[in-house]
């Protein structure tokens, strides 16, 4: 069966989101556009837009490919996808706050005891802590995928640190500058005030007992981390400091930096270290990324920390199959947004199913991340299966598999005009006192024909998402 | 507020860029120098070496002074921390950890100059080429300083920043005129032969002021006066005093923003005024050369208070 097409569905007409866009481009001149095109390119290459791919050199810095046929979802597509996410999000919350104190959830039965008990990213130094307002993940990037019309589905849920927010901003920036006269023609909803909600939502979610507006600053593991120009994007768009582990430091019970006038102090952290590198002295010995004592300060409720330590069990591959229940069990609720359905290996019956279909699905690491230690079994050949099979029987916990989804598609501009590729969707949940949805998202894009692989490190690029002010 | 770190990075940022650009003319000079038949063509590539202070560096990689070795090792060598592609690279890497400190136009010229830069010089230059690559070179460089100086807000980053600038351009000028010190020393070729015109010529190009000290002085170059421009000329923009100038409106601005006055001021004070109230007869009296390498450890140590002061590290 053919992938479901975002613009031209198989056997039937243009989907209405894509009306005005069609219109449009039926009057350009298609040199002009392969011309718009190297223009990008040379835009995201002058402001720096790179990350680094692990595995090649050091020094290796590369652009995401961006393609300028926008991603559109029409408003009513988008509420839908709002509520559903809110619901999940909601939940992750609850389920997080849950763990970390009564562990109801276990009690209930509903979620097996070693799933968490035994898992790298559950956190034993956060059993009771309440973070500031109450709030474990302040941002989120939950991706997407559509198979058909009325079919979407949840793949992940990023509660750590996601990443990818600042391609949805210069992607829309950037086609703003390209396109000028596309955006008067049609309504498109700003994603511009990100940085600014972003602030809003840190702030609100201070520590008691900070007087006043907090002192907010963005932590990067440094400027040779692969996002670091996100990183450095997000501190000048909200006016934050951006701050290394070295140039923190406790004193006195707070968290200061260290600054041209002395050691000033600092109430909310956006980090995006990961929790292993996050406290030398409760976590990871060997870092130098973190800060020695910031955990002690933290349990003491002097400073926030976003995302709180220990969500990354909110958003393991092994917990994330039991999503549903964890959405009903808070909410009261059928998940609104369903789950793809997932094989966990660590079952028998589950194992020996995925053995026998390897070819089908796909399986992947349950702690992976970007698409490194992946398997995708219809592209994959015969030794690559094999050789999977040996490191899935070895260590069958350590993976998931699902099912091989008809990813739908979006056109993007070929040298032979243009041509449906395979699409997900991250859009960005920021949560304080209230969950905020910025009208957007990062869409990613296999370039490659046929490829379902949308990871930025294996080939990827992304469009500009419009939701649509209908 | 700004982060400690921050500052380190916009000064040696600046510091950078300001290297890369003096070795692009110094190169020029030297070029020029090397063509003319009665100088010692060995004798002047090893000075040029010398005056970029990479001496040890450079017989580690090449063992004869040519053309060849020494633009190739000043222009383009990895391993030399000072040559033009490393000077670029440390640069932009200081100035991506910054970035958050910079406008987007600044930002953007110095990603651009490294982009080209580091294009133009992958490979070994053809010395036809030479002449156009070190024009790049300024170029690039000027362009970020453009840049720097009609959109940055004036303030303590912006002061962090020129305190590199000058801190460098100072060390260079101090290091090109003790390296031909002996040149401008009184001698029996007082009223100069055509070597010593040569000579004169090259060490005000290698600072671009072989056409201002006309305009200044008088048509004839005369060794005091050469010497007068590049140290006590105010107005000079790359004399000793202009750099002081400059470093202690920076840090009179510092210190009023943060309601200190730090050590590193006085250094800087006191430099200033011994290069206000010495005459260009004073400083030969006490030795040129003895002079210069004072003023070389007087900026150095100004450096490392300003380092202190302000929490670099």
């Amino acid at each position: 069966m053919p992938a479901f097409d975002e613009m031209r569905p198989e056997n039937s007409g243009l989907r209405q989101p894509y009306q005005k866009y069609q219109a449009w481009i039926d009057e350009q001149d298609p040199a002009r556009l392969t011309e718009k095109m190297q223009d990008a390119e040379r835009v995201f290459r002058r402001t720096g837009i790179t990350f680094a791919v692990y595995g090649e050199d050091a020094a290796a810095e590369r652009l995401i490919p961006f393609d300028i046929v926008p991603r559109i979802l029409s408003g009513q597509e988008w509420r839908r996808l709002m509520q559903g996410i809110e619901q999940r999000v909601q939940a992750l919350n609850a389920f997080l706050d849950d763990i970390y104190h009564r562990q109801e959830i276990i009690k209930a039965g509903r979620v097996p005891r070693e799933l968490i008990a035994n898992n790298e990213a559950f956190l034993p130094e956060m059993i009771g802590v309440r973070p500031p307002g109450g709030v474990y993940t302040h941002i989120i990037g939950t991706d997407i995928v559509r198979t058909a019309e009325d079919e979407f589905f949840v793949l992940e849920d990023n509660a750590r640190t996601p990443s990818g927010v600042s391609y949805m901003l210069e992607n829309r920036e950037t086609m703003m500058q390209l396109f000028p006269e596309l955006f008067q023609r049609i309504k498109v909803r700003p994603v511009a005030n990100y940085p600014q909600l972003l602030r809003q939502s840190l702030a609100a979610v201070k520590p008691e007992g900070c007087e006043g507006s907090p002192r907010i600053a963005v932590l990067t593991p440094g400027s040779f981390n692969s996002a670091y120009f996100e990183h450095a994007f997000l501190a000048d768009q909200m006016g934050v400091e951006l701050v290394e582990g070295q140039d923190l430091r406790v004193i006195d019970g707070h968290v200061a930096m260290r600054t041209t006038q002395g050691y000033k102090r600092i109430d909310v952290l956006y980090r995006r270290v990961d929790d292993a590198f996050l406290d030398p002295m409760t976590f990871r010995p060997d870092s130098a990324l973190g800060v020695p004592g910031i955990m002690d300060v933290y349990r003491a409720g002097k400073i926030t920390i976003a995302n709180a330590p220990g969500t990354g069990i909110a958003d393991d591959k092994a917990i994330y199959s039991y999503m549903p229940e964890i959405i009903e069990f808070y909410t009261g609720r059928k998940a609104l947004l369903p789950n793809i359905e997932t094989y966990r290996c660590s079952e028998p019956s589950s194992l020996s199913y995925v053995l026998d279909h390897l070819h089908e699905l796909v399986v992947k690491e349950v702690h992976g991340s970007g698409g490194y230690g992946m398997l995708v079994g219809p592209a994959s050949s015969k030794k690559e299966r094999e050789a999977f099979a040996d490191k899935l029987k070895a260590k069958p916990s350590n993976y998931i598999a699902q099912p091989t989804l008809s990813l739908s598609t979006c056109p993007i501009l070929t040298e032979a005009g243009l041509a449906p590729r395979h699409v997900d969707l991250r859009p960005f949940v920021l949560v304080s006192d209230r969950i905020q949805i910025v009208p957007g998202g990062l869409t990613r894009v296999a370039l490659k024909e046929g490829s379902l692989v949308v990871n930025s490190s294996q080939g990827g690029g992304t469009k500009d998402t419009w939701i649509l002010d209908d | 507020m700004l982060l400690g770190r921050t500052a380190n990075g916009l000064y040696w940022m600046s510091r950078y860029i300001e290297r890369a650009e003096n070795m692009a003319r110094l190169l020029d000079a030297g070029l020029r120098l090397a063509l003319t038949e009665t100088t010692n063509s060995a004798e002047e590539w090893t000075s040029l070496v010398v005056s970029a202070g990479a001496e040890t560096a450079f017989r580690k990689r090449h063992s004869e002074y040519t053309a060849a070795t020494v633009s190739d090792f000043l222009l383009r060598d990895t391993c030399n921390p000072s040559s033009v592609v490393s000077s670029i690279e440390t640069a932009r890497m200081n100035g991506r950890m910054v970035r958050t400190a910079l406008t987007r136009e600044c930002w953007e010229s110095l990603n651009e100059a490294w982009m080209s830069l580091k294009r133009l010089l992958a490979n070994p230059i053809d010395e036809r080429e030479l002449p156009s690559v070190l024009d790049a070179i300024k170029r690039d460089t000027a362009l970020f300083r453009g840049a720097f100086t009609g959109t940055m807000l004036r303030n303590e980053i912006y002061n962090f920043a020129s305190l590199g600038t000058l801190v460098e351009r100072a060390d260079n000028t101090a290091r090109i005129l003790d390296v031909k010190y002996y040149v401008l020393l009184p001698s029996v070729h007082w009223v100069g032969s055509s070597l010593d015109n040569y000579q004169w010529e090259s060490i005000l190009r290698s600072v671009s002021a072989h056409r201002s000290y006309r305009w200044v002085y008088e048509v004839d170059y005369k060794p005091t006066l050469i010497a007068d421009y590049l140290i006590l000329n105010p107005r000079m923009p790359r004399s000793l005093a202009f750099c002081y100038r400059g470093i202690v409106e920076d840090l009179r601005q510092l210190s009023e923003d943060y309601g200190v006055h730090h050590p590193s001021y006085d250094i800087a004070l006191k430099v200033l005024k011994g290069l206000q109230v010495s005459s260009i007869k004073d400083v030969f009296d006490y030795g040129l050369h003895e002079y210069l390498e004072g003023f070389i450890d007087d900026n150095a140590r100004f450096s490392q208070a300003v380092a202190e002061n302000y929490r670099f590290i």
